[in-house]
């Protein structure tokens, strides 16, 4: 069954959907979209190291993604928005995984693989990959629920009730370092946050308790997933893109249909 | 036993001096007022003693397991966050059903377990954030201008449920309150901070404290006035005030 390069592609896409989504939740919720934009660019330079010392592309875009988070951490609050802090560190990431490329001689690197994905290449140890990473978002999120709910309504409410929430970011962005590391491949740099905050802000006007905005989350992320490899097989269209084509439809259609009930 | 201590407490944030040499505690069952004016570090004061701000000078000692209940100034929930009141009131902690509703009653916000949090009126948000604090039991409940965004009637009425509170459960109170006649009428003890602390002891000593005055000047006439009427003979033995009425730092 896994011979079937789409059932591997709509495995893969499942995995990301799910551990995108009760991460993208809490990047809505903190309004930190711009932090999963800046992981995900900056992976483009774990991607170019990695080819260059040829480790696995998933180790040198997680070792990245995670210098990058703790670089967000240590230089936010010294005078610098952070708006303008991520967008320095995003674009400089990028900028510096382009140029790190074009010195790989003699490699042939397919950027646009790792900008847009090619989810269609996952291979069975790629899948292996997204699988347990996902695992392990999913139980660090889970595990730490309560705290990172508590610290994400007021740090100092954590403070009072015992609850480091430095310490509570720290756990999310180690989630979307991994997030970004397994996803890079299917979806791409480019539309990784994507998968992580559309889906969330699909399932808002259908929740009611956070719980039930993360489970469904996933929901749509993995009918996303599902839909968007059926349609971009039957069109011929990019798979990555695609995905998150559906998943804007289906914004679209829960923040239209919860208006129009609301009249 | 005091149930939280600060000796010679200063606080540095971001190159400016917050709080220094800030001696000050609180007992079981006590109500005390912080009071002072904008910047003066109420607030700082208040995220030390839960342990929101390390302190850069001096002691904070807090009794063995004290549960310090916490309502913030301001709460701002992004609306992209779906969150019932019980939600709400179940975090960190989940709590059991009757202990959520006697919480609430307590605070004075029955039935409102299921609205969404971001539906709701300033007052019941108010009262719902109390309620939270409450659900931990604690010894020690600390408010930071609990009031802010209400009406008189409603800023009334919650000050009357929290002297109500410490009447049913004992619980000892600190608060930080800009309505003046207020923290007159209803504080065992009255703290007056401008970076340090300038005047502590009983309402009528600080209100006849030239500190105080030099800090709020004429806008507070009224509220001093009546002080001074009932209580004129406190300030006449200004030298010989014993421990529990305070003292006045001339310095």
């Amino acid at each position: 069954m896994l011979d079937d390069f789409l059932v591997r592609a709509t495995l893969a896409g499942l995995g990301v959907a799910l551990a995108a989504a009760p991460l993208g939740c809490f990047v809505v919720w903190r309004r930190m979209a711009y932090f999963g934009d800046a992981t995900a660019h900056a992976a483009i330079l774990g991607v170019a190291l990695s080819l260059a010392l040829s480790t696995s592309v998933f180790t040198g875009a997680l070792a990245v993604a995670l210098m990058m988070a703790f670089a967000v951490s240590a230089l936010s609050g010294r005078g610098y928005a952070m708006d303008t802090l991520l967008g320095v560190l995003a674009h400089s990431a990028l900028a510096f995984g382009l140029v790190a490329v074009s010195f790989l001689k003699g490699v042939r690197v397919d950027l646009n693989a790792y900008l847009f994905g090619d989810i269609l290449a996952v291979g069975q140890s790629d899948l292996a990959v997204i699988w347990i990473g996902a695992a392990l978002v999913v139980a660090l999120v889970t595990w730490r629920w309560s705290a990172l709910l508590t610290s994400t309504l007021s740090p100092d409410l954590a403070y009072a009730s015992g609850i480091d929430p430095k310490r509570e970011q720290l756990v999310l962005t180690l989630g979307l370092a991994i997030v970004v590391a397994v996803a890079i491949k299917v979806v791409g740099a480019l539309l990784i946050v994507a998968l992580l905050i559309i889906p969330a802000a699909s399932a808002r006007p259908l929740s009611r308790t956070p719980e039930s905005m993360a489970v469904i989350a996933a929901l749509i992320g993995g009918t996303a997933a599902i839909l968007g490899l059926r349609a971009s097989f039957l069109w011929d269209t990019p798979a990555g893109p695609t995905i998150v084509c559906v998943a804007a439809v289906i914004f679209l259609a829960t923040n239209t249909v919860t208006r129009l009930k609301r009249r | 036993m005091e149930l939280v201590t600060l000796s010679g407490i200063g606080v540095r944030i971001g190159g400016n001096q917050a709080l220094s040499n800030v001696d000050f505690g609180i007992e079981k069952g006590e109500i005390v007022t912080v009071v002072g004016p904008n910047g003066s570090g109420k607030t700082t004061l208040l995220r030390t003693i839960i342990g929101a701000q390390k302190p850069t000078a001096g002691k904070l000692h807090r009794a063995k397991g004290l549960k310090i209940g916490y309502v913030p100034q301001r709460l701002s929930i992004d609306a992209t966050l779906p969150l019932t009141v019980e939600r709400f009131l179940n975090l960190p902690l989940r709590h059991r059903r009757p202990d959520i509703e006697a919480a609430l009653h307590h605070a004075g916000a029955e039935g409102l377990e299921s609205r969404q949090m971001v539906a709701l009126s300033g007052g019941q948000f108010q009262r719902v954030l109390l309620a939270r604090a409450l659900l931990k039991k604690p010894d020690l409940l600390i408010l930071d201008e609990p009031t802010t965004g209400l009406d008189q009637p409603g800023s009334a009425s919650l000050y009357r449920q929290i002297e109500q509170l410490r009447s049913d459960l004992g619980t000892a109170i600190l608060m930080v309150s800009h309505e003046l006649h207020v923290v007159m009428s209803a504080s065992d003890r009255v703290v007056c901070l401008n970076g340090h602390v300038c005047c502590h002891g009983t309402p009528e000593i600080v209100a006849s404290a030239p500190e105080y005055r030099a800090l709020f000047g004429s806008g507070t006439q009224g509220a001093l006035a009546l002080y001074r009427h009932d209580h004129d003979h406190h300030h006449h033995s200004h030298s010989d005030h014993s421990h529990e009425h305070g003292a006045c730092d001339h310095a």
